[in-house]
């Protein structure tokens, strides 16, 4: 992240990037809820050319016991890159980079789920990367949140999930892998739409206040955009008529 | 797409049900004056109260629900059985021996053994402690034989129907008799092999289409029932 790489095209003079979309664009969203027969709960999403799976066990028993908390139900979330998933095999132990995102994911989801009516329990979520482009922490989020309904965790709101930034002096939604590297800034954004709540929240890069606002704005459009596609799949799961196993 | 009532609205966590004034009861959640729902399912406003019928979740013990549990381990003087929740039902010696009685583990064992299953009562649930159960009551106690069906416990108000009559109809048409356990699991009992499988195959159908009206009609055309 961060690499400044001049030579890389990220907008031509029509306003049209690198994959062909515009600067308000997010790439193709495909949200399938219910794909795995032994979790919980479970989403896969692909997201541009991320593809990735989340499964959702509990309420549950938490082991190890001292991570209990008598108060309340307590969300653990893994955020797993597969040693495919990327051009150079990844080692699969967990690196700095991904111990972070499930941090940062565990703490977007945990405003939206109500878990103080479990308490003495674990939500576990696994989230594995199975290709990544760009933006998977914010695809991680949207499937989480689509899984974690999916088990029938009770939760205010639904958290979507897009990243927006700044490439070629432009802001754009989205960023993908290419204007993540090359670019100037990476906005992730989670966002609970109903309430109007931001979860998530980071910045890499330099913007000024009134870009950031703008940022923001633009973030938080995508996000309203992803929740849509979160919440068709979650009615094609559950209220459409027929088989819905 | 039908739904079951006019008042009754598909419904996804966080959509907003009513900003009317009105009674918070199962599911719902108060953001302003908004009431929201807090899980997928189908919401239910009446004159005074909204709730939403969850279409997925656990089940969560509540005090004289009638559960089926299976014995998993014996801890001192109680029985530990799964009782399908994020929580193990409790079921303590004294309320098999009666009150002072030193019950020794072979007596435990005797009376009720690991993989044993149970109709119980749910005698006291409360945050701080494992539920309690209770097998001291009628119809309640080991049960000997049956098959062991498991469905989404928020399935099962669906199988039991208005007034019973969805059990009834799937007993009935079945010779079959059935032990429902508001945790979701289900005992399925018949002398004829052909009454226990359909039987089965009503309740998977109940499972599958929950969340769709004129149930209790398909149910009857799939058990072969005429007057539909």
């Amino acid at each position: 992240m961060g690499g400044r790489e001049a030579n890389v095209v990220l907008l031509d003079e029509n306003g049209i990037r690198s994959d062909g979309r515009k600067v308000n664009e997010t790439r193709k969203v495909t949200i399938k809820t219910g794909v795995l027969k032994n979790a919980d709960g479970s989403a896969y999403i692909e997201f541009g050319g991320n593809k990735i799976l989340a499964g959702v066990f509990g309420p549950r028993d938490v082991h190890p016991k001292h991570m209990s908390n008598p108060d309340t139900g307590i969300l653990r979330v893994r955020y797993h890159m597969e040693p495919f998933s990327v051009t150079e095999r990844k080692k699969p132990a967990p690196s700095r980079r991904e111990i972070e995102i499930s941090k940062v994911i565990k703490e977007a989801l945990e405003p939206a789920v109500m878990l103080e009516q479990f308490p003495r329990t674990a939500v576990d979520v696994f989230l594995e990367v199975l290709q990544a482009d760009g933006g998977t922490r914010c695809a991680a989020l949207d499937a989480a949140s689509v899984a974690l309904a999916d088990a029938g965790i009770p939760m205010r709101d639904l958290v979507c999930a897009c990243a927006s930034g700044k490439a070629a002096d432009t802001l754009i939604l989205d960023v993908n892998n290419e204007e993540d590297q090359a670019g100037q800034a990476d906005m992730p954004i989670g966002y609970m739409p109903n309430l109007g709540q931001i979860t998530l929240l980071q910045l890499d890069g330099v913007l000024t206040p009134d870009e950031f606002k703008k940022c923001v704005e633009i973030g938080i459009d995508g996000c309203k955009q992803v929740y849509e596609i979160q919440k068709n799949s979650l009615r094609e799961k559950y209220f459409s008529s027929g088989d819905n196993n | 797409m039908k739904n079951l009532e006019s008042k009754k609205r598909y419904v996804l966590p966080g959509d907003v049900i009513t900003t009317a004034p009105l009674r918070l009861r199962a599911n719902v959640t108060l953001e302003g004056k908004r009431i929201l729902s807090t899980a997928i399912g189908l919401s239910d406003v009446s004159y005074d109260s909204v709730r939403v019928i969850p279409l997925s979740g656990i089940y969560l013990p509540k005090v004289d629900d009638l559960v089926i549990g299976m014995i998993k381990y014996i801890h001192g003087n109680s029985w530990f059985a799964d009782i399908n929740s994020c929580y193990e039902g409790m079921l303590l010696a004294k309320d098999v021996f009666g009150r002072g009685s030193n019950a020794t583990l072979g007596e435990m064992k005797a009376s009720l053994d690991k993989s044993d299953l149970i109709l119980a009562r749910i005698a006291n649930s409360d945050r701080t402690r494992e539920p309690l159960l209770s097998i001291s009551g009628q119809n309640l106690g080991k049960i000997d034989s049956g098959e062991l069906v498991k469905i989404s416990p928020t399935k099962i108000p669906r199988l039991i129907g208005k007034h019973g009559s969805m059990i009834q109809t799937i007993e009935s048409s079945t010779n079959a008799t059935i032990t429902i356990g508001q945790n979701g699991l289900i005992v399925v009992s018949s002398d004829e092999t052909n009454g226990l499988l359909k039987a089965l195959a009503a309740i998977r159908m109940v499972e599958e289409q929950a969340h769709l009206a004129d149930l209790t009609d398909k149910v009857k055309k799939m058990l072969g029932l005429n007057g539909v």
